[in-house]
């Protein structure tokens, strides 16, 4: 018991330390990289939070979702709507003018964030009742469905969202601070979900519904809450990336956007909160630097033209490879722990004995 | 509406459902056997229509010769996308094959991008196809009779293979229980290959036939399209090949009728198929013609 003790407080430590090391980060970054590298750091961190919530929708509950790039539209559009001033609406509605009920309609940018979430939340709730009743792939062409009539919708819903010329000159309030600062709430937040007792039932209605069912889990309620979790997720993810870019517009939302977060998933390895922010931190980081095959490159006198295209070319063929080569992505349903730089000094103890929360691994920063 | 507006609508939502009818069969037949819905049918269907064009307008070959080149091309490209990318994954969990499906579709889309560029290319609509016949003031065009026509006699003969040949009962047999007919004898592979390659054919005549109708190539020209169709084959029953067929032409009726009856809804043209799938899957989750599928325990 002693020594679990000191396990504990060892991880407790070592967290603060990685935290620390976070926030140390964080305040050296803005003054010593460029826009762009900035940029791509805020990224990741978006990303990171987006893939965890498609993560908990399809690696820790099962349920093959392709809508994720719907509750993102929903998000970005919602918060962007409020934090918007009036002048600036006004001046972009163009086409035809905007709903009066829109047009004074204001809210700082904390509040438009959870507004954000929650209304993506709520269509995801929404969406769920009826679509959840299917399973596997139909699920995977139903959520994909709702993403598209979605982007139609606000492609023709003009007074709304100001149609397909998006919307412009959001003010840029997502800084390195305010998305890791979401991320490591997102983080914590999955981190106690998956390893309290939900984490458990989202578990057993992913390995054998039928056995859950047996042990008196509503497997259909299950899935709504973790769907609709999920969408919260995408929502707020969406609304930092709109406050990020400054400018959205519904081409953002297609279903190549979904793709990527898959990709992230996959590779990081599905089911797994590591997995998740390791796959942002390589895929974010690889689509960037992909960049340059579509740059032209002069060695000396050779001159190598730019190839524009060429990086999802090389990132799809990516994807299959991974999928065919190391299904299980980089991390499984693994989680990283502390316990990996130390190696075990007493006996394995029998499993009868650890406590439940021995089995799983301890949380990083 | 005057009734030659009707009729001249009917033609149009034929020929559109008959092509959406068509590639759905690629999609009911790949699904029927593996289980897999698979993503990169559309994908063919565009190469099949990009085929076309460099053969007959870059290389001036005559349209016959340009047809053939271009069902052999995409069919050839969907027998490599079948064993680079899904037989592998065979064993795997279904998911895993979707996610590859996904992939291939991403690849050829963006593949197509780097090719032949993102610009749509114009397509020369050969004039004999397109010499208006007047029938008692409906504009009968040849193109739009031969579309249905083409489709229907295509569908007779697919039937024809699926149900009179050896080939065909292979097919069956691998959709009722694949590792029975491996025991039995059958070589798996090759009938899964031959599903993929008839697929593919169909797939490349009708994306030949929609750039003829809609003149114009483009790298992601097969997506709505094989979406959609995919939408029909669910309607009329996923594994069911006249089920596709019927789930085509409602689709098409669906888009066409509903533009021509209430035009100021042809904004969400695309969100038609959509609904409709959603609302098929909550009543009727087999479809129309669609056997019961039962959950393995």
């Amino acid at each position: 018991m002693n020594e679990d003790m000191n396990r504990k407080t060892r991880n407790f430590i070592l967290n603060c330390l990685a935290l620390a090391a976070l926030v140390a980060f964080l305040l050296w970054a803005p003054g010593n990289l460029d826009r762009y590298k900035l940029r791509i750091i805020n990224l990741i961190a978006i990303n990171a939070i987006l893939g965890l919530s498609l993560n908990l929708i399809y690696g820790m509950t099962g349920m093959f979702s392709l809508g994720h790039a719907g509750f993102m539209a929903i998000g970005a559009y919602v918060s962007s709507l409020l934090i918007l001033t009036a002048e600036q609406k006004t001046s972009m509605w163009i086409l035809e003018p905007i709903a009066p009920w829109l047009l004074n309609l204001h809210a700082p940018f904390l509040v438009s964030l959870i507004a954000a979430g929650l209304a993506a939340a709520f269509f995801g709730w929404l969406i769920a009742l009826p679509v959840l009743r299917l399973g596997g792939d139909y699920l995977g062409i139903a959520t994909l469905g709702f993403a598209e009539i979605l982007r139609i919708l606000i492609v023709n819903l003009t007074p709304l969202t100001n149609g397909s010329l998006g919307l412009k000159g959001i003010p840029a309030h997502t800084d390195i601070w305010m998305s890791y600062g979401c991320l490591v709430a997102v983080l914590i937040f999955m981190i106690r979900l998956m390893n309290g007792n939900f984490g458990n039932v989202l578990r057993a209605v992913r390995d054998d519904e039928i056995a859950a069912r047996t042990m008196g889990i509503d497997t259909f309620r299950t899935r709504v809450l973790a769907f609709t979790i999920g969408s919260f997720g995408g929502g707020l993810g969406g609304a930092l990336m709109g406050n990020l870019i400054t400018a959205i517009d519904p081409k953002m939302f297609m279903i190549a956007q979904t793709y990527s977060l898959l990709m992230i998933v996959v590779v990081g390895g599905l089911g797994s909160i590591t997995g998740s922010v390791i796959g942002s931190v390589l895929i974010t980081t690889m689509l960037e630097w992909l960049r340059i095959v579509e740059d032209p490159i002069t060695i000396g006198s050779l001159h190598i033209p730019g190839i524009p295209g060429m990086r999802m070319v090389i990132f799809s063929m990516l994807l299959i490879a991974v999928i065919i080569f190391r299904r299980e992505g980089i991390m499984g349903t693994r989680e990283f722990s502390w316990d990996w730089f130390f190696p075990k000094k007493t006996k394995q103890r029998p499993i009868s004995e650890r406590p439940v929360s021995d089995t799983k691994g301890a949380d990083a920063g | 509406m005057s009734l030659n507006m009707f009729i001249q609508h009917f033609i149009n939502a034929l020929g559109l459902g008959s092509l959406y009818g068509l590639i759905a069969i690629g999609y009911t037949m790949v699904y029927g056997i593996l289980r897999l819905i698979n993503f990169a049918h559309g994908d063919i269907f565009m190469l099949g229509a990009y085929f076309v064009y460099f053969a007959t307008i870059h290389f001036k070959l005559p349209w016959g010769v340009g047809v053939v080149l271009a069902i052999a091309g995409a069919t050839l490209c969907g027998l490599l996308v079948d064993r680079i990318a899904y037989r592998p994954l065979r064993s795997a969990p279904r998911i895993s094959a979707l996610i590859s499906a996904i992939g291939v579709s991403f690849f050829l889309e963006n593949l197509a991008t780097v090719v032949f560029t993102g610009m749509p290319r114009a397509v020369v609509q050969p004039p004999w196809l397109m010499h208006p016949i007047p029938v008692r003031g409906i504009r009968l065009i040849p193109l739009g009779l031969m579309v249905p026509v083409i489709s229907f006699l295509l569908v007779a003969g697919l039937l024809w293979i699926v149900y009179r040949t050896k080939p065909g009962l292979g097919m069956r047999a691998i959709s009722f229980d694949i590792e029975t007919t491996r025991l039995m004898g059958v070589s798996v592979d090759k009938i899964i290959a031959l599903t993929f390659a008839l697929g593919s054919a169909l797939a490349a005549l009708a994306g030949i036939m929609w750039a003829l109708r809609y003149p114009r190539v483009e790298p992601f020209m097969g997506v709505f399209p094989g979406v959609k169709a995919f939408i029909a084959a669910v309607f009329g029953g996923v594994g069911s090949i006249p089920g596709a067929m019927i789930g085509g032409l409602a689709l098409g009726f669906v888009e066409i009728m509903s533009i021509a009856f209430f035009p100021t809804l042809s904004g969400y043209k695309d969100a038609f198929a959509f609904v409709l799938l959603i609302v098929i899957l909550l009543v009727r989750p087999t479809g129309l013609m669609g056997e019961k599928l039962e959950e393995k325990i």
